[in-house]
């Protein structure tokens, strides 16, 4: 027996090899889509011995007759010259080459992200549409006009991981800002909900999040040695262990020192774990790594209280050292530091930062509690409800506000 | 079927009724929850009618922009006075008339606030234009 899953984890392999071999990408698709079909078809519920080797020869065949039939005879000399020998499927690994293809820096990166879950990921293009809450004739526009930007492009070689990573990063955040929180952080008030976003209830709804940990996991497969691959799959585990526990019964956030560390996934801390101490100790150390490291630290505390602050702020000073002019580091910072040195030390640090920094508002109100000035910390707590970024959010920073209120 | 857009504002609009007045921190947290869990709600309760079309929430802040001439950059007036009327979100919902549709304003309407009284606050009810009829 065959299931979905495996036509879905031949689809890209397939792509890949007939762009390689010098299709473009659009037609490169629609034979892979015609293959699918009969393999569907002729399979009968039995995959062949070689279910990829079969696909790549009718794919092929089928990129063949469709260029023939178009009646690009130059086209097709170059092409027919190009084909290989017969014989078994190439066995390398494909998965760079495709990902690096479809997160080109030449897309922009919502672009991106789209055709890696259609080209790679293997979703339909309504799938993709339902998970960023847009029209699917958009999302097909988007898709499409990202294959054109690519189509004139020579494809042979790996482009950049860098640029795989940063994509790969941007589908998590996004996926977890539907789910309930964003990345990057570790404190309250993060995060926006889409209204049910992707978590609810449609069969066949994809979950971003979970596509991006699985891309991930593919690429981590094809460049085994590359420390920050395996960074960012250890910091999308550890961010994504404890999303049960990210929002209450009623949907609302709850802020990680509040969370029912109970309801944390402790195998995929585990796992995410492991994988940063094998990337760590490569020595090549980057942002992907220090943002797990600093995501491993909060997952190890049995309670809030038992964070490791101080460690926490040694990755800060890291993450600073490795991008010194990032306006979100050093507010995530200022929190770190407020824990170690005291929340007026960290108070002093966000007055430093452009007032219009997104969040900035929730931060300063957040260490102003600790410092016990009740009366403006609920005036923070307003003042950010009101330039929240999403709804999730803004309900909870109005709930901090009431709250402190009644008390002061 | 005829479509309507319903406007839920942070601001503007005729004299609020004394429920709708206070500002939502003064409310306790858990009156906030309830009241997004309302609005959550309506939208359930709509959808299994077979009457929603779309609900979105707002920013609180924004700006005005306009064409700024060959050339030139967009012009922008912001942020909005404070005498300016504040959209919070809006809820689509497709009806069979116009009374359908001012009843499931005045529901959302019934949202509870403080002290868990509903706000009786102030929905927008705006028809949208429809196509001229097939027959005629």
């Amino acid at each position: 027996m065959f299931d979905d899953h495996l036509l879905r984890d031949l689809t890209p392999q397939v792509l890949s090899v007939l762009v390689r071999r010098g299709a473009d990408f659009a037609a490169a698709e629609d034979a892979v889509q015609d293959a699918l079909v009969e393999a569907v078809r002729r399979w009968d519920g039995d995959a062949p011995d070689d279910p990829k080797g079969w696909l790549v020869t009718v794919a092929w065949r089928r990129f063949l007759d469709a260029r023939r039939s178009a009646s690009a005879r130059a086209l097709r000399e170059v092409v027919v010259h190009r084909e290989p020998a017969p014989g078994p499927a190439e066995q390398t690994d494909d998965t760079l080459l495709l990902l690096s293809r479809c997160c080109h820096p030449a897309l922009t990166p919502a672009s991106a992200v789209a055709l890696t879950l259609r080209a790679v990921g293997g979703l339909t293009t309504a799938q993709i549409a339902r998970a960023f809450l847009v029209p699917e004739a958009t999302m097909a526009q988007r898709i499409s006009r990202a294959k054109r930007t690519l189509a004139g492009a020579r494809f042979e070689r790996p482009g950049e991981v860098r640029a795989v990573l940063r994509v790969l990063y941007l589908m998590f955040d996004q996926g977890f800002m539907i789910g309930g929180f964003t990345i990057g952080g570790s404190m309250n008030a993060r995060g926006c909900a889409g209204e049910r976003g992707s978590a609810g209830g449609r069969t066949g709804d994809a979950d971003l999040a979970e596509e991006a940990i699985r891309l991930a996991r593919q690429l981590v497969a094809s460049v085994p040695a590359d420390a920050e691959a395996a960074g960012l799959l250890a910091l999308m585990l550890l961010h994504h262990a404890r999303r049960a526990a990210r929002t209450d019964a009623a949907g609302d956030l709850v802020p990680l020192a509040l969370q029912d560390r109970s309801r944390w996934d402790t195998a995929m801390i585990g796992e995410g774990v492991d994988l940063l101490q094998n990337a760590l100790a490569r020595d090549r150390l980057g942002e992907y790594q220090i943002q797990a490291a600093i995501a491993a630290l909060h997952d190890d505390a049995a309670c809030a209280e038992e964070t490791d602050w101080t460690q926490i702020l040694e990755w800060y000073d890291e993450l600073v050292r490795a991008d010194p002019d990032h306006p979100v580091v050093a507010l995530n910072r200022a929190v770190a530091v407020g824990h170690v040195d005291g929340p007026l030390a960290g108070l002093r640090l966000v007055e430093a930062l452009d007032p219009a920094l997104p969040r900035r508002d929730a931060v300063a109100a957040y260490l102003h509690e600790r410092a016990g000035n009740t009366a403006e910390a609920a005036r923070l707590y307003a003042a950010a409800s009101r330039s929240a970024p999403s709804a999730a959010e803004m309900g909870h920073l109005l709930r901090q506000a009431a709250r402190l209120k009644r008390l002061g | 079927m005829a479509k309507y857009l319903l406007l839920k504002h942070y601001r503007g609009g005729p004299v609020q009724h004394p429920n709708a007045v206070a500002p939502m921190d003064d409310w306790t947290p858990e009156e906030i929850s309830e009241h997004i869990a309302f609005m959550g709600k309506v939208a359930d309760d709509l959808r299994e009618r077979g009457e929603f079309v779309d609900a979105q929430a707002l920013a609180f802040e924004g700006e005005f922009v306009r064409y700024g001439g060959e050339g030139a950059a967009p012009v922008t007036d912001g942020p909005f006075a404070e005498t300016k009327d504040v959209i919070a979100g809006w809820m689509i919902i497709d009806v069979e008339s116009k009374e359908r549709a001012h009843e499931a304003a005045a529901h959302l309407s019934a949202a509870p606030g403080k002290d868990g009284r509903p706000l009786h606050e102030w929905i927008e009810v705006r028809p949208f234009l429809s196509h001229p009829p097939v027959v005629e």
